[in-house]
């Protein structure tokens, strides 16, 4: 399929324009249904009871009482579920995170469940289940965790031979930085460290699990991925993967939290016990201690520059948590640091450390934002250093085409050069700044991915379209996918309908991770229209009795071409849906394809910043996000994108942490205590969209849900820095840091 | 546990439902009574997903229990709709791209409709401010309070 893939320059009629979503109404008047929304006959309600602990053997779980409690149908504890210790580690992880087998490595961890007749039953129920704990010592720290007489989380993780928390070492580069630094004028050595954050999507993790006793079974639930979800819950379950049907809910918010499996294997599991529908539904509370968040870190970061600003040699140790399990979070981190810019000498090295802290997920952009954080602000740093503005220092060392990541490939036509040019002539950039105010900016780099789609084109009798996905939609994909049918077609926007399968419907979809909703669904979707317009012509051929040759298809229509035919009207898209009986039956449209080579994407942001000096509270003037789309499919939710990963960013910058106490349980489990941005928080954020055509993808598309994340961390630190005169080394900058920064600095 | 029965209003309708004293009025409005369009993002009060309102003020449906709707007025996300049409509020969510993944749809346009009803000009910063505690994790709120303004500009024409 390679070669089809190929960007061709074209006029489009639709793509870019605003139209309506087409499950806006459902949104807007409650219709929608999510995961909590689902009901099934004689449901039960099933709940999780968790460790009270952030490391404790367990040594027995005493259901009896339970068990007795009159409305209780199934209790389950790891005894229940396979034990795949010494088979498959992933699969194994997977499932002693959904439920803790012999020791609990978190506060938070899940130690039984219980499904009953309604909620208050279960609640008594989980209160009458008598765990013996015997505690460990812990480590929540990701440095802490690396010290050689750190508590060990994992037995089977081993470094030299020895037990260590260090599950990955990940080492990057090229050159020789060695002899870049002896050839720097200016070096900045600088060590950071961000706290832990969560993704916060508004909807909890919730399910309705139904498990027949012949094997069968319906999952409904809130996932960014239900195929994936499919081949995990059936593989932990031991049930035919055929047998699974998996419907994706519309789906409230993921942002790569629900890219895995937290509770639902467990309400399978109850379901198939009680023989009964099972609905499980994460509290706020539990989301935050037991559903993943990313990791925190600490990072060591060098940079070496001569005084005409050419970069020598940069380096990055980092230190990323990846909680009880073995991530690739350290390593995403080593891999993207330095990808905006073309350097001679680097080297990053990303360590994935354990400790007694949930599962880490991806979180949009995953990793990205705490390094760009440590590596924009030295760049600033190394800016002041040479005396360059720290726009020119960035647009001196970006990358290009042509350029050799720091991760390895060799950059195609790429955006960040475009996104700083774009930076520079932006009037955000001469806007006068009051006292207590400054403008900080910075760059940010997201690989995108694209993997295994398949669509289905379905061509009603009536002439509508229907368009049947496998990635969900979590922010108007929808309406991205229905105007690129549209497009292909030459037909009116509502003529088409997406809707998204579940897996009984269609073959496999990977998650829809990576920013890789529109970009990989669009590329199928393209074929599959395609594919479907030579059926068309088949059979506009047909009914005119002509060769299939002579029969082109523009504009919505079928047209005979040549002299010979000139007196033959062009047939719609309607008139030959209503001969298909007559003329080979459906029509329809099909593509299975491996999306490969998504576009890297690049961002740079603008903030301004004032800071009160008195409390070291910290409020956002200005924001303008700047970033290559490839081509805008929906500009809306383009911009939308772009908004809602700076907000992330902004939250995390200045006051989202994961809080632990001495005793390594998590103190701050609610919305309260875990402050994400609210409106009054914000200004406008501004959006300008670049697009240089991704050569991988028929238009020209690519990824755009995650880059906007990257940025704002450092280009919000950046801005302090300007504002308030101190350099901010640890994320967030909340106003108790910032003030005895200030504080620090008078001394 | 002692089910009590409870008669209320919703959207105009007189409806009854019976439900333990430990209820929350989310719960008996998305269990009981069938209305799921308010949404439990936190059961805390801190999201404001489960915006209604309780004799035209608004609250959260999971601070109020279900025992306390009787007797009184509720309004949820699903009386927006009048005559089969769309409030002007719904209307300009959907045209300025208001909602990404919409869970938190359902509680701004309760909370604006509040609003706009005491304040048919909000400033921006008002706008802010009264839908300060409605979380939206997608938006970063540019365009829903675009959308608000738009809506508020609407209704004032008519």
């Amino acid at each position: 399929m390679g070669h089809d893939t190929n960007y061709q320059d074209r006029e489009f009629k639709i793509i870019g324009t605003r139209v309506k979503r087409p499950d806006g109404i459902d949104k807007v008047t409650g219709r929608a249904k999510y995961g909590a929304d689902a009901f099934a006959p004689g449901q039960l309600v099933g709940k999780v009871l968790r460790s009270p602990h952030a490391h404790a053997i367990i040594q027995k779980i005493d259901i009896s009482k339970a068990e007795k409690l009159a409305g209780v149908k199934a209790i389950i504890t790891s005894a229940d579920l396979p034990d795949l210790t010494g088979s498959n580690r992933g699969m194994t992880d997977i499932l002693e995170n959904c439920m803790a087998r012999g020791r609990a490595l978190y506060h938070g961890h899940a130690v039984a469940a219980v499904a009953a007749i309604d909620e208050q039953t279960a609640k008594q129920a989980l209160k009458l289940i008598k765990v013996t704990y015997k505690l460990l010592p812990h480590v929540t720290d990701v440095d802490e965790a690396m010290l050689p007489d750190a508590p060990i989380i994992q037995d089977f993780v081993l470094q030299d031979g020895k037990p260590s928390n260090i599950a990955g070492i990940s080492t990057f580069g090229h050159g020789d930085v060695d002899a870049g630094f002896a050839e720097a004028d200016v070096i900045v050595e600088k060590s950071y460290k961000t706290e832990q954050t969560h993704q916060g999507y508004i909807e909890p993790h919730a399910c309705l699990a139904n498990v027949s006793s012949d094997g069968s079974g319906e999952l409904w639930v809130t996932t960014q991925g239900h195929f994936s979800f499919r081949v995990v819950c059936s593989t932990l379950l031991g049930l035919d993967m055929a047998k699974l049907k998996v419907t994706s809910s519309e789906i409230g918010g993921g942002f790569g939290g629900k890219t895995h499996v937290w509770t639902e294997p467990l309400a399978l599991a109850l379901s198939r016990k009680a023989n009964r529908p099972v609905k499980l539904v994460m509290t706020r509370d539990e989301v935050f201690k037991a559903s993943g968040p990313t990791s925190s870190t600490s990072m060591d970061i060098k940079i070496g520059a001569k005084k005409d600003g050419t970069i020598t040699a940069a380096t990055a140790m980092l230190r990323y948590q990846d909680g009880a399990f073995p991530g690739i979070w350290g390593m995403l981190g080593a891999m993207t640091a330095y990808a905006c810019y073309d350097l001679k000498n680097v080297k990053t090295v990303g360590h994935d450390v354990l400790v007694n802290r949930p599962k880490v997920a991806a979180y949009r952009a995953p990793s990205a934002p705490m390094a760009a954080f440590g590596v924009e602000s030295t760049m600033d740093l190394v800016a002041n250093e040479i005396g360059m503005s720290p726009l020119d220092f960035r647009i001196k060392n970006a990358a290009k085409e042509g350029t050799q990541a720091s991760y390895g490939p060799v950059y195609g036509p790429i955006g960040i050069g475009p996104t700083l040019e774009a930076v520079k002539k932006h009037p955000h950039m001469r806007a006068k700044l009051k006292k207590n105010q400054g403008r900080g900016m910075a760059c940010g780099f997201w690989f995108n991915f694209g993997g295994q789609t398949c669509v289905d084109l379905n061509i009603g009798p009536d002439g509508t379209v229907s368009l049947t996905i496998g990635t969900i939609d979590v922010g108007g994909s929808r309406a991205s996918l229905s105007l690129i049918v549209a497009e292909e077609l030459g037909i009116p926007y509502d003529q088409v309908r997406t809707n998204i399968g579940d897996t009984a419907s269609l073959g496999h979809n990977d998650t829809t991770e990576g920013s890789r909703g529109t970009f990989s669904s669009g590329m199928a979707a393209i074929f599959a229209a395609r594919d479907a317009v030579g059926v068309l012509r088949e059979r506009a051929a047909k009914m005119w009795d002509i060769p299939v040759d002579d029969v082109v298809w523009a504009d919505g229509v079928a047209t005979a071409t040549g002299a010979k035919h000139s007196n033959l009207p062009p047939l719609t898209l309607a008139a030959i849906a209503a001969k298909a009986a007559s003329t080979g039956g459906p029509i329809a449209g099909h593509n299975e394809v491996v999306a490969d080579n998504a576009g890297v994407s690049f961002a740079s942001h603008i903030c301004d910043v004032e800071v009160d000096p008195e409390t070291g509270s910290t409020k956002i003037i200005r924001y303008t996000v700047i970033q290559d789309a490839g081509k805008a499919i929906h500009p809306d939710y383009v911009e939308g994108q772009f908004q809602g990963g700076a907000a992330q960013g902004i939250g995390w910058a200045l006051n989202e942490e994961y809080i632990y106490g001495a005793d390594g349980c998590l103190q701050n489990t609610g919305f309260l205590d875990y402050r994400i941005p609210v409106c009054s928080d914000l200004p406008f954020i501004d959006t300008q969209i670049l697009e240089i055509p991704n050569p991988n993808h028929p238009y020209g598309v690519r990824g755009v849900g995650e880059t906007s994340i990257v940025p704002p961390l450092a280009a919000i630190g950046n801005a302090v820095s300007h504002a308030a005169g101190v350099r901010m080394t640890h994320i967030p900058m909340s106003a108790p840091r910032i003030l005895k920064a200030i504080d620090d600095a008078k001394a | 546990m002692t089910g009590v029965l409870v008669s209320t209003t919703i959207n105009g309708d007189a409806v009854q439902f019976a439900c333990p004293t430990d209820e929350t009025l989310l719960d008996s409005l998305r269990n009981r009574v069938g209305l799921t369009g308010a949404k439990e993002g936190c059961g805390t009060g801190d999201c404001g997903a489960c915006s209604v309102t309780l004799d035209g003020r608004l609250v959260c449906a999971c601070l109020v229990l279900g025992v306390e709707a009787n007797g009184r007025e509720i309004g949820t996300v699903e009386g927006l709709v009048e005559d089969g049409k769309l409030h002007p509020l719904q209307e300009k969510f959907i045209e300025h791209a208001a909602l990404q993944c919409g869970i938190c749809t359902p509680g701004f346009l309760v909370a604006a409709k509040t609003l706009l009803e005491k304040n048919p000009k909000p400033s921006e910063e008002q706008i802010r401010y009264a839908l300060a505690g409605n979380l939206c994790r997608c938006t970063g709120y540019d365009k829903i309070v675009r959308a608000v303004q738009a809506a508020a500009k609407e209704m004032r024409k008519k």
